[in-house]
C-alpha cells in the first residue's frame, strides 16, 4: 500500500473507533444531567443512585472519547499536511473555538462534577454537570462546522492555491451545517437513550433493583422516542440537501447509474462499479423524487452524467466514490433509524399497558439496539465521509493532494499499527469495565451522607 | 503589533501555560511510584493531580487546535515532521488519561500496578519528548522549499536535543515534587519534600549544560555576548529562589519560583526565535516565519476577538476549581471513601 492508502485507513480506524464514544457521550451527559436535575427536583433518592450508576459509566466513555479525539486533532497535520495548509485558514476556526468554548468547561466541569459531591452546594453541582452536557454537545456542533466546510465549501477564495477565508458568517450558518448538526447529534441523542435503556432493561431482566431502573427505562423511553423521531425529519433535510449540494453523493447512496425522471428509490441492487451497472434491482416508482424534492415528479440526476460533468469541470479522472459501500450503508442506517423508531414506540406501548418490565423479550430487543446504534452511527459516517470521495474538500482538494509529503510509508505501518493495537485493548478494557461496573447495579446512597463519584 | 505577532504571542502563551500546568501533573506522574510507601499513598499522591490534569492537558489541544488555526504551516510542518516523537507523544498521553480513570475502578492488583505503569511512562515519556521537540526547533529542522521536513528520525535524536528532553524532564519532576507537597500531609509531605531537596542539584547542572551548550548551537543568545538578557536572568534568578525557598519552608513560594523558572526558560525560546517559528538548517530563505506560516488577517482577526471574549472566562473558572479544591489531599479522607 502507498502511504496515501495508509493514511486513509488510520484516518478511517481512528475516526470510527473515536466515533464509537462521541454519540454515546453526546445522549448520555444529557441523560445524566436529566437524572441528578429528576434528583435535584424530587430529593428521591432512586434518582441519585441512577445518577451516579450512570454517571460511573458516563466517565469511563468521556475519558476514552477524549483520549482519541485527541489523536484526531493532531493527526490532521501528521498525516494531512497539504490538507492542513489548504484548509487551516478556514477549518482551524472551529477547531480553536471547539477547544476555547467547549473542551475547557468539559473537563474542568466535569472534575469539579466528579469530586464536588461532598464540596459544592447542591444547585452549583447540578450546573455542573448541565455545563458537561451542553459543551460536549456544543464540542460537536464546532466539528461538525469544519466537516460541513469539507462537504460544501462556503465563504472562501482562492488564493495562492489556498482556501482564504472571506466570509465568517457563511461558514457559521452554512447550509449543509444546520442539515447535518441536529441530524448527528439526535443520532447520538438514540445513542445514549438506548444505552440508558438497554442498561436498564438488563437491570430489570436479572431483577436487580427493578423498582429503581424502571425509573430510568421510563426516561430513557421518552428520551429516546422523541429523538429518533426527529432523527428521521432531519435526515429527509440532510438527503434533500445532498441532492443539491453533492449530486454524486445521493447518486451514490442510490446506486443511480442514470439520470431518471420522475426518479425510483432503490430497495435493493449489487452493485458492479467496473461495469457501471446495478443488477437484480427492487426499485419503487416515484420515490426517490419524493425523497429529493417532496414531489411524484423530479429529476434526480445520475453518476454517469455528474462523472462527466466533474471530467468536464476539474479534468480528466474519475471521480465516482466506492458506490457499493456507501449504497449499503446508507440503507443500513436508514434502515436502523427506521427500526429505533418502532422500537421506541413499542417501548411506550408497553408502559402505558403496564406491561414494560414483564415483557421480557422487549427487554433483550432493546440491548440488541444498543449494539446496532454503534452500526447506524458508523453507516451514516461512511455515507458522509466515503460519500464525498475522490475529493477531501469537495470539488476544491483531492483526498491524493492533501497527505504529508514528508512522512514514510514505515512511520504511518507503526502509527497505524500502534493506534489499532491500543485501542483495541481499550476497547477490551473499557467493555469489562462497563460490563463489571454495569452488573453492580445502582450504588447505595444513604440520605444526608455525600460521597465523591469516585477517587482515583 | 500586528496580528502575526499578537498570535505567535498567544500561541507561546498556551505552551507556556501547558508546560507550567501540566508540568506539575506530569511530574506528580513520574514521583507517584517513587514517593508512595503503599496503595494508600500513591492513590493520595493521584488524587493531588485529580480534578485538574484533564482540564491542563487542553491547554495543549488549545494550542494545537490555535496553531492549526493561526499557522497553518507552522502546524503542518512540525506535525508531519515530527510524526514519530509525536506518535510516542500521543500514546502516552492515551494510556495516562486511561491508567488514571481505570485505576480505581478494579481492585486487582495486576490491574492497579498497570495503570501505575500507564501513569508513570504516560507521564515520563512526553515531560521529555516536549523537551526533545523544543530543542529541535531552535536548532532548526532540515526543512524543503515546499516547506516540508526533508530529514529522518536520526535527525531528531542529536545529543543536544536530548540534554533539552533531560531537562524539561528533570524541570517537570521538581516543579510536581513541589506541587505534591502543598496537597499532602504528614509523612508523604515530608518524602516528597526531601525528594523535592534532592532533584534540585541534578536540575541545576542539567539546566546549566543546556544554557550553555545552547550558547553554541542556537540563534537564541545572538548578540547577547556573556550577558543573558532580561528573561533568561529571571530564569535562573528564579531557579536559585526554589532552593533558598525550600530551605526556608516556604514550598508555595517555591512553587511559583519553579513555574517561573518554566514560564520565562519557554520564553526566552519564544523570545528568541521571533520571528521565526520554524528555523529550516537547509537555508534561511526557507524558514518559515510568523509572516509566511500565517493565516489570513481576517481569520486572525476573528480568531482574537474569541481569544480575548473566552480566555478570561476560562481562566476565571479554573481558578475557581483549584480554589474548590483547595484543601490538601489525607489519607483519611482516601481510606474514608
Amino acid at each position: 500500500m502507498e502511504a496515501l492508502e495508509l493514511a486513509r485507513w488510520q484516518f478511517g480506524i481512528t475516526t470510527v473507533y473515536h466515533f464509537i464514544f462521541v454519540p454515546l457521550t453526546l445522549g448520555l451527559s444529557v441523560l445524566v444531567a436529566i437524572l441528578q436535575s429528576f434528583y435535584y427536583r424530587t430529593g428521591d433518592l432512586h434518582y441519585k443512585r441512577l445518577t451516579k450508576y450512570f454517571g460511573k459509566l458516563f466517565v469511563i466513555i468521556f475519558t476514552l472519547g477524549i483520549v482519541t479525539g485527541i489523536v484526531q486533532e493532531f493527526q490532521f497535520g501528521m498525516n494531512w499536511s497539504e490538507y492542513s495548509r489548504f484548509v487551516g485558514d478556514i477549518f482551524g476556526i472551529p477547531l480553536a473555538i471547539e477547544a476555547l468554548t467547549a473542551f475547557f468547561i468539559e473537563s474542568t466541569f466535569l472534575g469539579l462534577w466528579i469530586f464536588g459531591w461532598t464540596r459544592l452546594p447542591k444547585a452549583i453541582h447540578l450546573a455542573c454537570i448541565w455545563l458537561v452536557a451542553i459543551a460536549s454537545n456544543l464540542s460537536a456542533i464546532w466539528i461538525l462546522m469544519a466537516n460541513s466546510w469539507m462537504q460544501v465549501p462556503v465563504g472562501y477564495h482562492l488564493v495562492n492555491g489556498r482556501a482564504e477565508l472571506t466570509d465568517f458568517v457563511a461558514i457559521l450558518l452554512n447550509e449543509r451545517l444546520l442539515v447535518q448538526m441536529p441530524h448527528v447529534i439526535l443520532g447520538g441523542f438514540i445513542t445514549g437513550g438506548m444505552f440508558v435503556l438497554a442498561l436498564s432493561a438488563w437491570m430489570i431482566l436479572r431483577k436487580k433493583q427493578p423498582e429503581i431502573f424502571l425509573k430510568s427505562a421510563k426516561i430513557a423511553l421518552v428520551f429516546t422516542a422523541v429523538a429518533s423521531l426527529l432523527t428521521a425529519t432531519t435526515g429527509h433535510d440532510q438527503a434533500q440537501d445532498t441532492v443539491q449540494s453533492q449530486p454524486m453523493k445521493m447518486a451514490a447512496m442510490e446506486g443511480l447509474w442514470e439520470t431518471e425522471q420522475p426518479a425510483s428509490f432503490s430497495l435493493f441492487a449489487i452493485i458492479d462499479q467496473e461495469e457501471r451497472t446495478s443488477r437484480r434491482e427492487i426499485r419503487l416508482p416515484y420515490m426517490l423524487s419524493v425523497l429529493s424534492h417532496n414531489n411524484l415528479t423530479s429529476e434526480v440526476r445520475g453518476m454517469n452524467d455528474i462523472q462527466a460533468e466533474m471530467v468536464e469541470k476539474h479534468g480528466p479522472g474519475d471521480y465516482l466514490p466506492p458506490v457499493a459501500i456507501i449504497y449499503w450503508s446508507f440503507r443500513i442506517m436508514v434502515g436502523l433509524g427506521v427500526l429505533f423508531i418502532a422500537v421506541a414506540f413499542w417501548g411506550l406501548w408497553l408502559w402505558w399497558r403496564g406491561k414494560l418490565q414483564e415483557h421480557a423479550f422487549y427487554l433483550k430487543t432493546t440491548m440488541v439496539m444498543l449494539f446496532l446504534t454503534f452500526v447506524a452511527n458508523t453507516a451514516g459516517w461512511i455515507v458522509a465521509e466515503m460519500g464525498r470521495q475522490p475529493w477531501v474538500v469537495y470539488e476544491l482538494l483531492l483526498t491524493a493532494d492533501g497527505v504529508s509529503p514528508s512522512v514514510f510509508e514505515s512511520s504511518i505501518w507503526i502509527s497505524m499499527t500502534a493506534f489499532t493495537l491500543v485501542y483495541g485493548i481499550l476497547a477490551v478494557a473499557a467493555f469489562y469495565l462497563i460490563w463489571h461496573f454495569g452488573r453492580q447495579g445502582a450504588p447505595e446512597e444513604e440520605e444526608g451522607v455525600e460521597k465523591n463519584l469516585h477517587t482515583y | 503589533m500586528d496580528l502575526q505577532t499578537f498570535w505567535f504571542l498567544l500561541i507561546a502563551v498556551l505552551f507556556i501555560g501547558y508546560f507550567f500546568l501540566e508540568g506539575f501533573d506530569f511530574g506528580v506522574g513520574i514521583l507517584m511510584p517513587f514517593v508512595s510507601r503503599d496503595e494508600v499513598d500513591r492513590r493520595v499522591t493521584i488524587n493531588t493531580i485529580g480534578p485538574f490534569w484533564d482540564a491542563n492537558e487542553v491547554w495543549l489541544i488549545t494550542a494545537g487546535g490555535a496553531m492549526f488555526a493561526a499557522f497553518p504551516h507552522w502546524y503542518a510542518t512540525m506535525f508531519s515532521g515530527f510524526y514519530l516523537p509525536l506518535l510516542l507523544i500521543l500514546l502516552a498521553l492515551i494510556v495516562r488519561a486511561v491508567g488514571f480513570e481505570f485505576r480505581s475502578k478494579m481492585k486487582e492488583k495486576w490491574w492497579r500496578s498497570t495503570a501505575d505503569h500507564f501513569i508513570f511512562w504516560g507521564s515520563a515519556l512526553p515531560a521529555f519528548l516536549w523537551g526533545v521537540a523544543l530543542t529541535n526547533i531552535v536548532i532548526g529542522l532540515p526543512i524543503g522549499s515546499d516547506m516540508n521536513f526533508v530529514g529522518s528520525l536520526g535527525a531528531l535524536l542529536n545529543p543536544y536535543a536530548l540534554l533539552g528532553g533531560t531537562a524539561s524532564l528533570v524541570m517537570f519532576t521538581l516543579h510536581g515534587a513541589i506541587f505534591l507537597s502543598l496537597r499532602t500531609t504528614d509523612d508523604l509531605k515530608e518524602r516528597v519534600e526531601r525528594v523535592a531537596r534532592l532533584l534540585w542539584v541534578p536540575a541545576g547542572v542539567v539546566l546549566l549544560g543546556f544554557a550553555v551548550l545552547g550558547y553554541r548551537h542556537t540563534v537564541l543568545f545572538e548578540g547577547l555576548g556573556l550577558v543573558p538578557g532580561t528573561l533568561p536572568m529571571i530564569a535562573i534568578v528564579s531557579f536559585i529562589a526554589v532552593l533558598v525557598f525550600m530551605q526556608i519552608k516556604k514550598f508555595g513560594w517555591a512553587f511559583a519560583a519553579t513555574g517561573a523558572t518554566i514560564v520565562f526558560g519557554t520564553m526566552v525560546i519564544f523570545q528568541g526565535m521571533y520571528p521565526i517559528v520554524m528555523p529550516s538548517s537547509i537555508s534561511s530563505d526557507y524558514h518559515l516565519t510568523v509572516y509566511n506560516a500565517s493565516s489570513s488577517d481576517l481569520t486572525l482577526t476573528i480568531m482574537s476577538v474569541l481569544a480575548l471574549i473566552f480566555v478570561p472566562i476560562i481562566l476565571a473558572y479554573q481558578g475557581w476549581s483549584y480554589w474548590v479544591f483547595r484543601e490538601r489531599v489525607t489519607r483519611d479522607a482516601i481510606t474514608r471513601s
